[in-house]
């Protein structure tokens, strides 16, 4: 087993838009990004889980052009509304990290 | 060859660029230069008073050098979502400064400003006529909604580029814009491939971001072609791969293959990326999907309050085991106190009390999954909302005074238990805005929300003329 965080050359969060905040996790090489895919680990579910939503909420897609998987939740606070800790949605991502890749 | 080169100097004008680069890119004769100015990312303040995020001083000396650029080639200069957030005060701000450098420098240009803030009356009636359509999430649109909002501006398709570059603009400054509506408008004017323009537009719209090894905000350069275009950055240092350029699809949006504008979508299920010499990349097969109704995406902001807030740290450990108990008896002096005070006069309801805890999940709220914390010291924000300054800063007086001696059981005695930084205790914020609609409307035509000046500009003339 090993953690996303190990295998990614970047794992960053940020808003796409007021309402939504979105997830990139990019890797280097094609082998490390296919390990990642193959693993059935990182996924819509896994990623609603980690964010306490139901699946559906969750917009997931692999980009194979880009060595790269990205996720899209509803902003858990509208950006910059009263209780938003985080205006550019750029620290959201920790709870990812620690996926745990076989 | 048939080609229309574009450069976009920086990702947003303030931001910087190396004027060693943009001169390589003039020497490259682009046939315009486009510079985005503005996003919804520096939050909904920006919409709500009409103030600009980034500094006056340094809009200008971007600004300087690209005005200077444009009428030195001779080339058209489009500027969307000018002043940040794109509304009136936003144009005005940075029309101002257009006026100031054209003087200083003694240029002269035919000035084409296109404005993108919303009528109010007419939203309410594309409302009533079913004609405003929510975006997922949204929250409730309706009158009120618009009644309340300080500022609600369209953001603008390429249509009114087109029509200002038509009728002869030298520079364009336009209010709230789709930021890659200002690169795709002559390519698909001069009837380019629709799904190349708008691919290399959502490229150039950062400048060079989508360079494999950015240092700093800089120039980013394309050629459109007839089936594919080739991007590349002019400094000589950076560099374009397949991966950097695919990668920039997926920055900020929430779809990275789907990209909606108001004309339609731009799809890039089927673009290929492929090397082309050291520092390019080529980019094929990019598709746009027009949309079946024309739509225009709606930006508003209305004040939610005016905000004071208390910040203290806390060190003592038994306060910290208890401190999710500690904020909550916090609160609840706090309304009583507060309710002592002013009575009937200001209800509960009136107010928000609000208590971030650094140290233990102050970035993430609810969704922090760490809930044992091994901090030996938090930081307390204690936020104020309420309906006037004077009120809110009255509150944090009351925070302040039962912050600091709220008792808890493993000590008798008076205790003081937040340690204050500043002096006063409080800060006071203003007023706070919140974004208020995700929704679009449906117009008859592109142009219709979205009304343009014309100026002759001749150093320090600045004449409104007909168009």
């Amino acid at each position: 087993m090993t953690m996303l965080a190990e295998l990614a050359r970047l794992i960053r969060s940020k808003n796409a838009g007021p309402f939504e905040l979105t997830f990139d996790v990019m890797f280097e090489d094609a082998a490390r990004y296919e390990r990642v895919k193959r693993s059935g680990a990182l996924t819509r579910e896994a990623v609603a889980q980690r964010y306490g939503l139901s699946p559906e909420r969750v917009k997931f897609f692999y980009c194979d052009n880009a060595l790269a998987v990205k996720a899209t939740i509803p902003r858990p606070a509208v950006q910059g509304d009263l209780y938003d800790a985080d205006g550019h949605g750029g620290q959201q991502y920790a709870p990812l990290m620690d996926i745990e890749i076989p | 060859m048939n080609e229309i080169r574009i450069l976009s100097p920086t990702g947003v004008c303030g931001s910087g660029f190396l004027e060693s680069s943009f001169e390589k890119a003039l020497a490259l004769r682009p046939h315009f230069i486009g510079c985005d100015a503005g996003s919804t990312d520096p939050g909904p303040s920006h919409l709500g008073t009409g103030e600009a995020a980034f500094p006056r001083a340094a809009v200008k000396r971007d600004l300087r050098l690209m005005l200077k650029g444009a009428r030195r080639i001779g080339v058209p200069l489009l500027i969307g979502s000018a002043g940040t957030a794109g509304g009136d005060p936003h144009v005005e701000w940075f029309c101002d400064i257009v006026k100031e450098i054209a003087h200083e420098e003694a240029l002269a240009f035919r000035l084409a400003v296109v404005h993108a803030q919303q009528d109010k009356t007419y939203l309410k009636k594309r409302l009533r006529e079913g004609r405003i359509k929510p975006l997922d999430p949204a929250p409730p649109f309706e009158e009120a909604t618009i009644d309340r909002s300080a500022c609600i501006v369209g953001m603008m398709g390429a249509e009114p580029f087109m029509r200002a570059l038509e009728l002869g603009a030298d520079v364009v400054v336009a209010g709230r814009a789709s930021d890659c509506a200002i690169f795709a408008a002559m390519p698909v004017m001069r009837d380019f491939s629709e799904g190349i323009a708008w691919h290399a537009a959502k490229i150039l719209e950062c400048g060079a971001a989508a360079v494999v090894n950015r240092r700093t905000p800089d120039c980013m350069f394309a050629w459109v072609r007839e089936d594919h275009f080739i991007v590349e950055a002019p400094d000589e240092t950076l560099m374009c791969t397949p991966q950097s350029i695919a990668s920039h699809s997926l920055y900020e949006n929430a779809d990275p293959f789907r990209l909606i504008e108001s004309s339609g979508t731009l799809d890039l299920t089927e673009s290929r990326y492929e090397q082309h010499g050291e520092r390019a990349v080529k980019v094929s097969g990019s598709r746009f999907l027009p949309a079946p109704r024309y739509t225009v995406k709606l930006e508003g902001a209305e004040k939610a309050g005016y905000q004071s807030i208390v910040i203290g740290s806390v060190r003592d450990p038994f306060i910290i085991r208890q401190i999710d108990d500690w904020t909550g008896r916090l609160t609840e002096r706090i309304h009583a106190r507060v309710n002592q005070v002013y009575g009937e006069t200001l209800k509960r309801a009136d107010y928000v009390v609000h208590i971030r805890v650094y140290g233990k999940n102050g970035t993430m709220g609810p969704l922090e999954p760490v809930k044992e914390i091994r901090s030996h010291e938090l930081c307390l924000i204690i936020e104020i909302t309420a309906p006037t300054q004077e009120i809110a800063s009255s509150i944090a007086g009351i925070v302040r005074h039962q912050g600091l001696h709220l008792p808890i059981p493993e000590w008798s005695g008076l205790i003081t238990a937040l340690a204050c930084p500043y002096n006063p205790a409080h800060l006071d914020r203003g007023a706070v805005y919140r974004f208020n609609v995700n929704h679009v409307v449906e117009p008859d035509d592109p142009l219709e929300m979205f009304r343009t000046r014309w100026y002759a500009v001749e150093g320090a003339l600045f004449e409104e003329i007909p168009e």
